[in-house]
C-alpha cells in the first residue's frame, strides 16, 4: 500500500503511484469524504486505451456520482473487482484496499506533469479546504 | 405577509421589472361569476364533449374503458393521498412511499421483472425510455433500434420526436399485412452487431399478439436487448408475462387498470426490467429499507441516476412519477388479486371473439388481419370507417377508432376494442347498430 507521500497528484483529487512501468490510481482522502458513503463503484473493463483526462468510470455516493479521470494517457490494464461488492473500500482505505484501475502510461513522462504531495496539500488549502 | 417580508406594497416587489415591459393596464378578461353562473358556464362547455359514460364504449387503440370500482376513487381522494407531494421527506411519507413501493412490486408480478420504477407519465414516452435505457447500457457503443411490427404510430412518433437529436438510427420491419403479426425471423435478419435494442407492442396496435418468445431469442442472439411494450395491461391477465419469455425491459400504459378514459390523461405508465440494470432506469424508485431502530420503512432510492446529479449525467430529464393514477391502478390490482386480472381478461377475451363473430357475419364487413388477437381487432368495412363511427356515435355507440386518423390510405379500416363491460346486450347493441348504418 502506497503512503501519501510517495504519490502523484491530479486537480481532480486523484492519486497515482508508481509500480514498476505501470501506475495505480486511486481517489485521495479528501475527495471520499467529500463524496459521503460510496454505494457503487464503475470503472469500466480492463484492457482498453483512454487519453489523458478521459472519463474512465463513476462513483457513486449517497447523494451523488462524480467521475473519475484518467491521470495520463495509457491503457487501464486492470479494474479493482472487490469493489463491486464491497465499494465501501473507498471510503475507508482510499489508499489502499479502495484502488480504482491500474494502468500503463504510454509516455511515462506525462507523470511529471502531476503534483507531488506537497504541491496537493497547497492545492487542498488553496481551495479552501 | 408584505409586513412580514419587509415590503410596503405587492407593487414594490415588481419593482425589478423595466417599466417598458410592464403592460400598464389591466388584462382584458371578463369578469367574475357568481357561483350559480359559473355552474352554468362550465356545464354549457362540458356537455359539448361526448363523454363515454352512458354509451356503449368499443374504442382502443391505446385507452380503454375498463370498470374501476368505486373504492378506487373513494381512496384516492383521501386527502392524505390527494394532496401529498413528492415524497422527499420519507419521515413524513410513508404512507406514499409505501404505495409507491407495492404499485413497482404489482408491475413487477404481472410482468415477470425484477424491477420497476414508481412509473412514468404515459405509454409514448415509457416506450421511448425503455429505448434509452437499452442504448445507454450499450454505453454508446449501439446506436441502432429496430421497431418490429405495429407499434401505436404515436408511441412511433414520440421516439421519432426523442431520436432527431440523438444519435440514435432507427429501423422499421414492417408487419406481415395479412396477419397483422411481425415474422421473428425477418426480424432476425435486420438485428445485427450495432443493434441496441429490438422494441415491439404485445398485444399490437391493431390487436394482434405477437410472437414474443421468439422476437426475444432474435434480440438476444445478437446482443440487443429485447423490449416490450403493452398498451392494453389486462392482457396480461391472459398471456404469459414478458419477464418468463426472455423480454429484457417491459414498458407500456396502464390507464385501463385504473383511470378513465379521459380524453387521453391522466395516465399512468409503467417501466420494468431486470435487476442488472436498475442503475440505468429513468424516474423515480422507492426502495424498502430500515430505520436506526431497525423498524422497516420506505424511501426513494438511488436518487443520484435523476436528481443530485449533473445533468448531462442523468438517465433521463423525466425525473417525476404520476403517483395518483400509480395508486389508482395499486388500489385495483390490489383489490383484483390474480383471479379478478385473470377473469376481467377473460371476460375481455370472450366478448372480443364473440362480437367478431357475430360481426363478419354482417354483409362486406370482414377482419382485417388473420393473427391470434386478445380484446381488440381491425375490420374492413364496405364504407368509410370515419362515417361508420359518426353514424353509430348518434346512436350511443361509440366506435371503431377509424385508422385513417393514422393512416389516411387505410379509409375502411377501423379497430374495436371490447372489455369485460362490453357484454351479449352491447354487442348486440353494435351489431344491430352497425347492420343499420352499413
Amino acid at each position: 500500500m502506497p503512503r501519501q507521500e510517495e504519490c502523484l497528484y491530479t486537480k481532480e483529487h486523484e492519486w497515482v503511484f508508481r509500480d514498476g512501468d505501470e501506475i495505480v490510481v486511486g481517489i485521495t482522502d479528501f475527495a471520499q469524504g467529500e463524496l459521503g458513503d460510496i454505494v457503487y463503484v464503475d470503472m469500466g473493463e480492463a484492457g482498453r486505451q483512454v487519453n489523458s483526462g478521459d472519463p474512465i468510470g463513476d462513483i457513486e455516493s449517497v447523494k451523488a456520482v462524480a467521475q473519475v479521470y484518467a491521470p495520463v494517457a495509457g491503457e487501464v490494464t486492470a479494474v479493482n473487482e472487490a469493489l463491486a461488492d464491497s465499494p465501501e473500500m473507498v471510503n475507508q482505505d482510499p489508499f489502499g484496499e479502495g484502488w480504482l484501475v491500474r494502468m500503463k502510461p504510454a509516455d511515462p513522462a506525462d507523470l511529471d506533469a502531476l503534483m507531488d504531495h506537497e504541491a496537493y496539500r497547497k492545492f487542498l488549502e488553496e481551495e479552501g479546504h | 405577509m408584505l409586513r412580514q417580508i419587509g415590503a410596503g406594497s405587492s407593487e414594490e416587489l415588481l419593482a425589478p421589472i423595466p417599466p417598458e415591459l410592464r403592460l400598464g393596464r389591466p388584462l382584458e378578461l371578463p369578469g367574475p361569476l357568481s357561483e350559480p353562473e359559473l355552474l352554468e358556464t362550465l356545464g354549457e362547455l362540458a356537455a359539448r364533449n361526448l363523454a363515454v359514460a352512458g354509451k356503449d364504449c368499443f374504442l382502443g387503440a391505446g385507452a380503454y374503458r375498463h370498470h374501476v370500482p368505486a373504492v378506487v376513487d373513494h381512496l384516492l381522494q383521501r386527502g392524505e393521498f390527494f394532496t401529498a407531494y413528492t415524497p422527499y421527506q420519507p419521515e413524513i411519507s410513508q404512507g406514499t412511499l409505501q404505495a409507491i413501493f407495492e404499485f413497482q412490486t404489482l408491475v413487477c408480478q404481472l410482468t415477470g421483472m425484477d424491477v420497476a420504477n414508481a412509473s412514468m407519465y404515459e405509454g409514448g414516452t415509457a416506450f421511448v425510455e425503455g429505448i434509452l435505457l437499452a442504448v445507454r447500457q450499450h454505453r454508446g457503443r449501439r446506436r441502432r433500434v429496430v421497431v418490429a411490427g405495429e407499434v401505436h404510430p404515436w408511441y412511433r412518433d414520440v421516439l421519432e420526436t426523442y431520436a432527431a437529436n440523438l444519435d440514435l438510427s432507427i429501423v422499421d420491419v414492417p408487419a406481415d399485412p395479412a396477419t397483422g403479426r411481425v415474422d421473428p425471423g425477418t426480424v432476425g435478419e435486420a438485428v445485427d452487431g450495432e443493434t441496441a435494442v429490438v422494441a415491439w407492442q404485445s398485444p399490437n396496435f391493431v390487436g394482434v399478439v405477437e410472437r414474443a418468445d421468439a422476437l426475444a431469442a432474435a434480440a438476444r442472439g445478437a446482443g440487443a436487448f429485447a423490449l416490450q411494450a403493452i398498451a392494453e395491461p389486462w392482457a396480461l391477465g391472459w398471456l404469459e408475462a414478458p419477464g418468463r419469455l426472455g423480454v429484457d425491459i417491459v414498458v407500456g400504459e396502464l390507464q385501463a387498470l385504473g383511470a378513465a378514459v379521459s380524453f387521453g390523461g391522466p395516465y399512468v405508465g409503467m417501466l420494468a426490467t431486470r435487476k442488472g440494470m436498475v442503475r440505468a432506469m429513468p424516474g423515480r424508485l422507492a426502495g424498502m429499507t430500515e430505520d436506526v431502530e431497525g423498524r422497516r420503512g420506505f424511501v426513494l432510492t438511488l436518487a443520484t441516476r435523476e436528481q443530485h446529479i449533473r445533468r448531462e449525467r442523468a438517465t433521463s430529464n423525466i425525473c417525476t412519477n404520476s403517483a395518483l393514477m400509480a395508486l389508482a391502478v395499486t388500489i385495483h390490482l390490489a383489490l383484483l388479486g390474480p383471479s379478478g386480472i385473470t377473469e376481467g381478461a377473460r371476460l375481455s377475451r370472450a366478448h372480443a371473439h364473440e362480437a367478431l363473430r357475430r360481426l363478419t357475419a354482417l354483409p362486406g364487413v370482414r377482419r382485417a388481419h388473420s393473427g391470434p388477437f386478445f380484446n381488440e381487432f381491425v375490420l374492413e368495412f364496405p364504407r368509410p370507417a370515419a362515417e361508420i363511427a359518426s353514424a353509430l356515435a348518434e346512436r350511443g355507440i361509440l366506435g371503431p377508432v377509424p385508422l385513417s386518423r393514422f393512416r389516411p390510405e387505410d379509409e375502411r379500416r377501423g379497430l374495436l376494442a371490447f372489455t369485460e363491460l362490453n357484454g351479449p346486450a352491447a354487442i348486440e347493441r353494435l351489431v344491430a347498430g352497425l347492420g343499420d348504418v352499413l
